[in-house]
């Protein structure tokens, strides 16, 4: 049973770890994006 | 678009609730294997949306090698990515199974051996995605990706015509899956198609925005270099 879990939990560690980076990359962009808003003022 | 997105994040959501329980719970116990069995839900829907996914990344790929199409180049790079994920899913869930049944986590058998270079092969895509500054980065992608796509159907058909340790096809021509495993299984292929298509969206969208980011940052280069 336990090798089930690890590998569902493994799973969902993999998903959640990719969302995770993209979270990062979108607020990287957004902090970019306020940037260029701010010195094309 | 912000509605279709939201309805498919909740469709998403539930259906991947729905097929948890069913793999855990509503699948009946397989007689040899116990409980360690049910990892197949997960795995094999995996591979199935792996394979997908670079199945659109080889046709994006080509397009964007005829058309110069950039709304083509990012499909592809956002499908190799998802599609890299899926794959370690893959790569993960498979030793974790085999060492309960096969006594090993690993073995240089041939499936497991192409699918470990179609993974590196993707990986090595996305360095060079990720870390090449050259103008033909794009074009010399597609071609890996064209590449790349040639050891799909080798990894996918190498059960039928090679003798490998992975077993064999339990679904389709020869396959003898209880009908309640494979309505499980279905369920969850559809749960992860759904997740899939959900993260693409969003990395679509992500991709689309940083490039748009970025020509603005080179134009406003520009014109401060030209005073």
């Amino acid at each position: 049973m336990s090798y089930l879990y690890a590998a569902y939990i493994a799973t969902w560690l993999i998903h959640g770890t990719y969302l995770a980076i993209l979270v990062r990359r979108y607020s990287r962009i957004r902090r970019e994006m306020e940037s260029l808003k701010t010195r094309s003022k | 678009m912000k509605r279709g997105f939201s309805i498919l994040a909740i469709v998403t959501a539930l259906l991947l609730s729905f097929a948890l329980y069913e793999a855990l719970i509503g699948a009946p116990t397989e007689r040899t294997m116990g409980d360690v069995q049910r990892i197949f839900y997960y795995h094999v829907p995996s591979a199935w949306t792996a394979f997908l996914l670079f199945l659109i990344n080889f046709v994006a790929s080509v397009t964007y090698l005829i058309r110069r199409d950039a709304k083509a180049d990012i499909l592809a790079l956002v499908t190799a990515e998802v599609g890299v994920v899926f794959c370690t899913v893959v790569l993960v869930t498979g030793p974790i199974w085999a060492r309960p049944v096969w006594g090993i986590w690993w073995t240089w058998d041939l499936r497991l051996t192409l699918t470990l270079v179609l993974w590196l092969i993707y990986v090595s895509y996305l360095m060079l995605r990720r870390f090449s500054t050259s103008s033909q980065t794009p074009v010399l992608a597609a071609v890996l990706a064209i590449f790349g796509a040639l050891d799909v159907p080798l990894v996918y058909f190498s059960i039928w015509f090679f003798r490998t340790q992975h077993p064999s096809p339990v679904i389709g021509d020869g396959g003898s899956l209880d009908p309640r495993m494979a309505h499980v299984l279905l369920i969850n292929w559809a749960a992860f198609l759904c997740l899939a298509w959900l993260v693409c969206w969003t990395r679509y969208r992500l991709e689309v925005v940083k490039r748009e980011v970025e020509e603005a940052q080179s134009l406003e280069s520009l014109l401060e270099a030209s005073g």
